[in-house]
């Protein structure tokens, strides 16, 4: 059965004069998940969450969100059932942090007075920054104008949380609880759709990935399902202090390839339910073993696969792990760069 | 159209202007100079210090106002005639200078300045219409030039009534004419700068470039300021009410026009927007 999508882009291109910012995207958010936007800078991203609230309109293709045109009539409403946070906080510097809060109260129809306070109270508390709010947002630190930002956006419990790089200028422990929070977030049923380039950030995180360059989406899905793609089998590092030992697991039934390299051995296989049999083999012809550490791709070794295999980064395929177990040389100079925004 | 988001687009906007202090100080000070300290030294000059050969000079100056216009100076003495056509006449022109420069002042960087700093996106992206937002900024455009009007304007009058007064036989200002031209005749002129304004501020790439633009948007008024100065507008009962007429079927569809410069795009300020 399919998901039910949120965000449904098709074929979405958008161009500012001789620029084509989006080219045929094609965008996919189901409804409750968290989906990842990694890419570039200028591949496009922060263009298609304009797209999606309707701040921009498309030259070629359709959009639908919550089942509506947001560049249509009906832009209101799905701008209303968004919360947005820009790549730039996008505050009031002259104003204080409540002034700030407050307008948008009023813009997404919370209204004024008390019951808009105590929202305000609250969603100042999820971000730790109720006791600045009487002070100028113009004498916040970075860190603080982006929660600040992020309060703002959940003012007014939206059903599509649109995140653009959320945790940039935080300190490590925000950043975390931002994270954390958009997790919590997607447990009460919101969608969150959020642009990075940070890779370790959206590890964990991501529910699906969407792969972007040039205004176009090279790749989207489970992150499970496209290391699959990438990676058939899956690898197990082995070390021995005596190496030669572990070449008996070369003819094992479960071994799909063997190939050692000083006191460790790398060993293909379907699964990694199959470690333990492998150690078993060994402990049975009494292979000493120093080490097992099963290899599997992180989002950065997916990431790289996918855009190398588009042509934008030059290398050869990284081994599962290839980032924290051998070094894969990717020669960054070639990637391409896009002026979109 | 929800004009409850309409008037937090104002609000806010005006929120931000009190509390820019670097914008309203030099206002203030700009005020004070044409309503107050200009009209009051030269007034007390003319009325209690003035020589008989510059009172001749002032008057024979005076005789380039139309003759209907002469007719209505007040005053016995050289010095109440003189003091009389100043305030009415040649002083009085200020009630449409400051406005047209405070308000094409906050005019100019509100959509630009929106953009500058980053807070367009937010706009931008929340569910408030563009009209609403257009509508908004006008309102916190409009309102600082007008309210410091009224009360520049009282202090005005204020000060010309006991310069000016003794001499003419008692209070005599602001005349009919003047409340004709400041309750009908300015705000139409006025509203037509500013939609000339804002529609420079949502298309031009800084706020320097948008004030500078208005400079030349704000000749409608400097004609206005002209017209007084001469008496035109303040002579015959019809002409100011006509004028003002036109000015507002003028000024509501430039304002009509004016909701079209406004986009989304423009407020991100995204290449293709602009």
């Amino acid at each position: 059965m399919e998901p039910e999508l949120t965000v449904d882009v098709q074929n979405v291109t958008r161009r500012f004069g001789d620029i084509t910012a989006l080219s045929e995207l094609d965008l996919a958010i189901p409804k409750g998940a968290i989906t990842c936007l990694l890419g570039p800078n200028g591949a496009g991203k922060t263009t298609a969450i304009r797209m999606i609230t309707g701040a921009l309109g498309p030259d070629v293709g359709t959009s639908r969100v919550f089942g509506m045109d947001p560049a249509g009539p009906d832009g209101e409403e799905v701008r209303r059932r968004c919360g947005v946070v820009s790549a730039k906080p996008s505050l009031y510097d002259r104003l204080n942090g409540w002034d700030n809060l407050r307008y948008a109260a009023e813009l997404y129809g919370i209204g004024r007075g008390d019951a808009a306070d105590k929202r305000i109270r609250e969603a100042a508390a999820v971000f730790a920054i109720e006791t600045s709010l009487d002070h100028k947002v113009g004498g916040y630190s970075t860190g603080m104008k982006t929660r600040l930002a992020l309060a703002r956006s959940i003012l007014h419990d939206p059903d599509l949380l649109l995140l653009d790089e959320p945790t940039s200028g935080l300190d490590p422990e925000s950043a975390l609880a931002v994270l954390e929070l958009i997790r919590g977030m997607t447990s009460d049923g919101q969608t969150v759709l959020m642009c990075t380039h940070l890779l370790l950030e959206a590890e964990g995180l991501a529910d699906e990935i969407v792969v972007m360059q040039a205004g176009t989406s090279l790749k989207a899905g489970r992150p499970k399902d496209l290391t699959k793609d990438y990676w058939p089998t899956q690898q197990v590092k082995i070390s021995s202090t005596l190496p030669e030992g572990l070449d008996a697991l070369a003819g094992h039934e479960q071994v799909i390839a063997y190939e050692r390299e000083g006191d460790s051995a790398i060993v293909d296989m379907d699964s990694h339910d199959s470690i333990p049999a492998l150690v078993a083999a060994l402990s049975a012809r009494n292979v000493p073993i120093s080490g097992v550490i099963p290899l599997s791709p992180s989002l950065e070794d997916l990431y790289f696969a996918i855009r190398r295999e588009h042509g934008s980064v030059e290398g050869e395929l990284a081994p599962p792990g290839g980032s924290s177990g051998r070094p894969v040389r990717i020669d960054m100079a070639s990637a391409p760069s896009s002026a979109a925004a | 159209m929800n004009w409850n988001r309409t008037l937090t687009v104002a609000r806010t906007d005006l929120k931000q202007l009190i509390q820019a202090r670097d914008f309203w100080g030099p206002m203030v000070v700009l005020g004070a100079l044409f309503f107050v300290i200009l009209p009051t030294i030269l007034l007390t000059m003319i009325t209690q210090i003035g020589t008989v050969g510059s009172l001749n000079q002032i008057s024979e100056t005076l005789e380039v106002l139309p003759a209907d216009v002469q007719e209505q100076v007040q005053g016995s003495s050289p010095e109440g005639r003189t003091g009389y056509a100043l305030a009415v006449f040649l002083f009085a022109p200020v009630a449409v200078i400051v406005p047209l420069t405070i308000s094409t002042a906050v005019g100019a960087a509100t959509i630009v300045g929106e953009r500058e700093k980053g807070t367009g996106e937010f706009l931008a992206n929340s569910p408030a219409d563009v009209k609403e937002i257009y509508v908004g900024k006008l309102i916190a455009s409009l309102l600082p030039g007008y309210m410091t009007t009224a009360i520049g304007f009282g202090m005005y009058s204020v000060v010309v009534n006991l310069t000016v007064g003794p001499e003419v036989g008692g209070w005599f200002f602001p005349t009919a004419q003047w409340w004709v031209m400041i309750l009908w005749v300015l705000p139409p002129f006025l509203a037509i700068c500013l939609s000339l304004v804002l529609r420079l501020s949502a298309k031009v790439q800084s706020t320097a470039a948008a004030q500078q633009a208005s400079g030349l948007i704000s000749l409608p008024l400097i004609m206005l300021a002209y017209g007084q100065a001469t008496g035109v507008l303040l002579g015959a009962g019809w002409v100011p009410l006509v004028l003002g007429a036109v000015a507002w079927g003028v000024a509501l569809l430039s304002l009509q026009r004016g909701v079209r410069s406004v986009t989304r795009s423009r407020l991100l300020g995204v290449a293709g927007g602009i």
